[in-house]
């Protein structure tokens, strides 16, 4: 492996909603094949800070460096070009189109024809359709998604979608994965399973992990480092068994005095 | 030769038949003129019909200003041929690319709104277009266009729509075409996938637009003139009901709604006081009972072979 590459790396980001300071002087990062959590009680700033991670805000502070790039101020679609991809808490599939092409459309932007090739329909464009429709088969197989392939998605059991969207955001190819609370509404044996398929995931594709989660349990089983964030700030950083010790932690999870 | 190519040809072949089988009819005046007429205008609103599907059925972008695309190609052909004196062939292409050009430019700053707001622009937009052409005195202004040649007819028409459906068509199943499904389905899902949403909106719009503009060069050519009242926003409302009828996001479905529309329409042009009253009947009907239309946002193929296996999928 030799020394791991720095991936993402957040410096002292902030952003401000009026008068709210939803998250404050943020600083993490995440090395390559890193399997990091971000934890903290309901309304800490999680999604806020994946949303400007991922593009969708812009923070008012502060710097964001992916693959050793500032992509503050980047659209969504941009960071995900250059290689960052993500689920969502509430589940965002493209609901009336099948699992495959839900799939296929995560590919879109490393399709290698373009719409005269479409129109006419060339050669190339049979190729690549065919190499578009049978990697996302194979990453439907992977996830057991694919004797639902031409399942409208919306049709697919909660589970299902769930796993079908972390295979759509494979399909980016990504080397960064974000995944926002995942286990949301799931029982313990599916979470479980989750847990599994988290680590599979990460060994399997050779990516990166950036987990948002509730579930402790979850996040202490398989996350390598931790942040935990509570009212927008960082209290704490390490390891799963340093945070679990942790004080402060504790008392925003439990409340209580110190 | 793989099945989908299998399959061009075989609609190919099947639309050869069709044309055949009415220009036979046409020949032996079986069909008179006054059905001759609307066979042509059943393909020009065909051609309508599936651009504004392109941008409201496929792309999810509720545009309801397409007559104005149609003036636009109705003006730019007439002028081309009248005025400057050029072919009908390079007619068609000027038309086709001023109303691309056109909705490039009003697509570029419309589409960042959604939703009802976008209806509300683009609806203006088309009223501009139209009242601008109105005070045009170089093109006519109220009185219109006139004296401009018959030179489209049936072969053409036919024949124009036929390329037109193929390129939605193709379009529908390609990269592009599923990013604009995916834009409909789910914009910020689609954002995240690395889809570049706003170009791809620009690039629906802009097609379907010039297609609009295709439609209206054919449109001018075939009944002599162009005039502003053609183009009002009720012609962009029955393009609109076409659509909505066989359902957003069905080709299939467009072609049908352009056709029993057209057909309805003309088959009651007898009894014009009854015509708005069966048509406006006709729609609340859909309404209440398909509200998605005729075929939803599934193509009649599909769905002829859905149904045949629908209860092992059920299952």
């Amino acid at each position: 492996m030799g020394d791991k590459k720095r991936l993402l790396d957040l410096r002292d980001v902030s952003i401000v909603f009026g008068g709210l300071r939803a998250v404050s002087n943020f600083t993490m990062h995440i090395d390559e094949g890193e399997l990091v959590g971000l934890i903290g009680p309901n309304g800490a700033g999680k999604t806020t800070a994946f949303n400007m991670i991922t593009g969708v805000y812009v923070p008012t502070e502060g710097e964001i460096y992916f693959d050793g790039k500032l992509i503050n101020g980047k659209k969504s679609y941009q960071v995900t070009q250059m290689g960052m991809a993500r689920t969502f808490q509430n589940i965002r599939l493209f609901s009336e189109l099948s699992v495959l092409d839900n799939v296929k459309i995560a590919n879109n932007m490393h399709i290698g024809y373009s719409l005269p090739h479409a129109i006419f329909r060339v050669n190339k464009y049979f190729d690549e359709e065919k190499k578009v429709t049978e990697q996302g088969m194979e990453l439907l197989k992977l996830f057991h998604l694919d004797k639902h392939a031409h399942d409208m998605a919306k049709n697919l059991p909660y589970g299902a979608q769930r796993r079908l969207e972390i295979a759509r955001a494979l399909a980016t190819k990504p080397q960064l994965l974000l995944l926002d609370e995942p286990a949301a509404g799931m029982n313990p044996q599916e979470t479980k399973e989750l847990m599994e398929m988290i680590k599979w995931l990460r060994d399997n594709f050779k990516i990166s992990i950036l987990l948002i989660e509730h579930d402790m349990s979850l996040v202490m089983g398989v996350c390598e480092r931790l942040y935990v964030l509570e009212y927008g700030m960082c209290i704490a950083t390490g390891t799963p068994a340093e945070i679990k010790k942790n004080k402060r932690v504790i008392k925003a999870y439990l409340g209580g005095e110190v | 030769m793989n099945k989908v190519r299998m399959f061009d040809l075989k609609a190919l072949i099947a639309s050869a038949v069709v044309f055949a089988i009415l220009q036979g009819l046409m020949a032996a005046e079986i069909i008179g003129p006054f059905w001759e007429l609307n066979l042509v205008l059943i393909c020009i609103n065909i051609i309508l019909a599936s651009s504004l599907n392109m941008i409201n059925g496929f792309t999810g972008q509720f545009s309801i200003g397409h007559a104005g695309f149609l003036a636009v190609g109705a003006y730019m052909g007439a002028v081309m041929t009248v005025k400057l004196g050029f072919s009908f062939p390079l007619a068609i292409i000027a038309g086709t690319i001023a109303a691309g050009i056109l909705g490039f430019l009003i697509g570029l700053p419309t589409l960042r709104l959604d939703g009802d707001y976008l209806a509300i622009a683009t609806l203006g937009l088309g009223e501009i277009i139209r009242i601008c052409i109105l005070n045009i005195e170089y093109v006519g202004g109220a009185s219109g266009l006139m004296g401009i040649p018959r030179m489209t007819n049936f072969v053409i028409t036919f024949w124009l729509m036929i390329a037109v459906l193929f390129f939605i068509k193709n379009f529908k199943n390609s990269a592009h075409g599923r990013a604009c499904l995916a834009i409909r389905e789910n914009e910020i899902a689609a954002d995240t996938m690395g889809i570049d949403t706003t170009k791809y909106k620009v690039m629906a719009f802009t097609l379907g637009a010039s297609f609009a503009g295709t439609a209206g060069v054919l449109f001018s050519h075939y009944f002599f003139i162009a005039h502003p009242a053609s183009f009002t926003f009720m012609r962009s409302f029955d393009i609109l009901t076409m659509v909505v009828l066989g359902g957003l996001g069905s080709l299939t479905g467009s072609i049908t709604g352009a056709i029993l529309l057209t057909f309805i329409s003309a088959a009651l042009a007898d009894f014009p006081e009854w015509r708005m009253i069966i048509y406006s009947l006709a729609m609340i009907i859909l309404m209440l009972y398909r509200p998605q239309g005729l075929f939803g946002n599934k193509e009649l193929s599909e769905k002829v072979f859905s149904s045949l296996k629908g209860g092992k999928n059920n299952g």
